[in-house]
């Protein structure tokens, strides 16, 4: 069923009894295509992608929980294509424009609100290497703005622009980011899979992969063997305990990142903001609470949830750019688990196992890649050559000697 | 969290900087080494979800270097030792 006004208008005249269901409730078939192991964002992305853009519809996503219960319902819901390397930047940016589209190309109301982000420059360096950042952006084809104070002072004066260690001195603006509910586009994607198609597999964790002459035809699940041509692994956060059953080690720690969000209040944050001198970003969700983050604790874990020392940090870092936020009361917090890779850059590539494809390592900025995510990795699976915006996305950068490293911190995952 | 360091007692995580997988402890021989050993010792990990050797560094007290084995789905710590015992232990140190 299309969504539209006018459906709402007529479900509306005849009681509401029309509505469908939005995705089947399927029972896996012996074999498929392509298998896609993990049902959360990307992996419902690729499914989409794969169905829409390359006809590739014998395929079945198989998710261990509920459709979206890990990462893609954990985030901070930021969008944003400001990143500084060649390897990085036109993959961002295609996920921006990817963004800009969704709603309309999957019939589904994602709320992708381009409010604008800001990174808070503090020093006369960092205005330097902002302006280098902006320069890189906007050879991509992206857009990035400096604000000087005056200006920033206008769009934000609430900050506490003479802050004894960490004046604020301007900002870098992207107009185009912003947030999306984060929900939604699971859902989407998955109506729109399911829609053209594809079996979504609820409840169905993989326990292991089929293995045929050293190729990987399958895998094995709590509700049966599930055959297929292709395993399109994809489960950032838990990457290393499934790559372990096809006896892979990986350039990835996971780690724990929690996000935290504020009681309701009215309007105050006109996009998102980011802490140029500590790690904290911030941005108000249309309930009106203040949604906001920081560092990762800091060690490997899989516990979905984090410790005090991180959370005084997150809320320093916040007082330092806007007292005011002392006076919100802190509402929920929870953690979610984080690839962390070795260059703080993710993967979308081949295995050396034939027929095994693998999507993981997106540290703590897998939400804005969704779509680009999906749409490169189903392109992979398609065709089996990388997309042009991921090329460099390679499990073997680093034997070859070209990380991704945008902070420049080497082969230390907890500094990414 | 907090640590039982072996020397000091309990000592919170926060005094601490974590610096990963205990098996760094193992560093291969440069001199000698293949590219592909030194690649496998400096990027790949296990990255176990259960019991984990892990190297934290006591910055804030001490300085000495720990080995914590901690169960990473549920952060409790099973067991501490100083790091140069499990290096002596190893033979990696006098």
């Amino acid at each position: 069923m299309r969504y539209s006004a006018w459906n709402i208008f007529k479900q509306g005249l005849t009681g509401n009894k029309g509505w469908t269901r939005a995705w089947r409730d399927a029972t896996p078939k012996a074999d498929y295509d392509i298998v896609i192991v993990g049902g959360g964002g990307h992996g419902l992305a690729t499914a989409y992608y794969l169905a829409k853009e390359f006809g590739l519809t014998n395929v079945a996503v198989v998710e261990k929980g509920w459709l979206g219960s890990g990462n893609i319902g954990r985030n901070t819901t930021i969008i944003r294509s400001n990143y500084l390397l060649e390897g990085n930047q036109p993959f961002y940016e295609l996920s921006l424009k990817l963004w800009e589209g969704l709603e309309q190309d999957f019939n589904y109301n994602a709320m992708v609100s381009q409010r604008g982000i800001l990174n808070l420059i503090h020093s006369d360096p960092q205005r330097d290497a902002f302006v280098r950042r902006g320069n890189a952006m906007q050879l991509s084809g992206a857009d990035a703005e400096i604000l000087d104070r005056d200006r920033l002072k206008k769009m934000c004066p609430f900050l506490d622009f003479e802050n004894a260690r960490f004046p604020v001195q301007g900002a870098i603006w992207q107009p185009r980011g912003g947030t999306v509910r984060h929900d939604a586009v699971a859902w989407g994607y998955a109506r729109g899979a399911d829609a053209r198609g594809v079996d979504i597999i609820q409840n169905c964790e993989v326990t292991g992969f089929v293995m045929d002459g050293g190729a990987c035809k399958g895998v094995e699940t709590t509700r049966g063997t599930i055959r297929a041509e292709k395993v399109a692994v994809c489960v950032a956060g838990s990457s290393g305990r499934v790559m372990d059953m096809a006896g892979m080690r990986l350039p990835i720690e996971s780690h724990v990142l929690q996000a935290f969000v504020s009681e309701g209040l009215k309007p105050v944050i006109p996009g998102v903001i980011t802490f140029g001198a500590g790690h904290f970003y911030v941005s108000q969700s249309d309930k009106g609470g203040l949604v906001f983050g920081g560092d990762i604790d800091g060690y490997n874990s899989y516990a979905q949830r984090g410790n005090l020392p991180v959370v005084e940090d997150v809320c320093e870092g916040g007082m330092a750019i806007m007292p005011m936020i002392g006076r919100a009361r802190l509402l929920r917090m929870w953690g979610g688990l984080m690839d962390m890779s070795m260059d703080g850059s993710p993967f979308i590539d081949k295995t050396h196992i034939s027929g095994l494809y693998f999507n993981g390592g997106w540290c703590y900025g897998g939400f804005k890649a969704t779509p680009a995510s999906g749409f490169c990795y189903a392109h992979l699976l398609a065709t089996d050559r990388p997309h042009e915006t991921a090329a460099q996305y390679r499990l073997d950068r680093f034997r070859r000697g070209v990380p991704i490293d945008e902070k420049g911190q080497g082969a230390q995952p907890n500094l990414h | 969290m907090i640590i039982p360091h072996p020397l000091l007692g309990p000592r919170d995580a926060a005094e601490f900087v974590y610096k990963g997988d205990a098996t760094l402890i193992d560093r291969p021989d440069g001199l000698t080494a293949s590219d592909d050993e030194m690649h496998d010792y400096a990027y790949l990990r296990d990255n176990p979800a259960g019991r984990h050797r892990e190297l934290w560094y006591h910055e804030q007290g001490d300085r000495s270097w720990l080995v914590v084995t901690r169960d990473t789905r549920t952060h409790e710590i099973l067991k501490v030792e100083l790091a140069r015992d499990v290096a002596r232990a190893a033979g990696r140190a006098r």
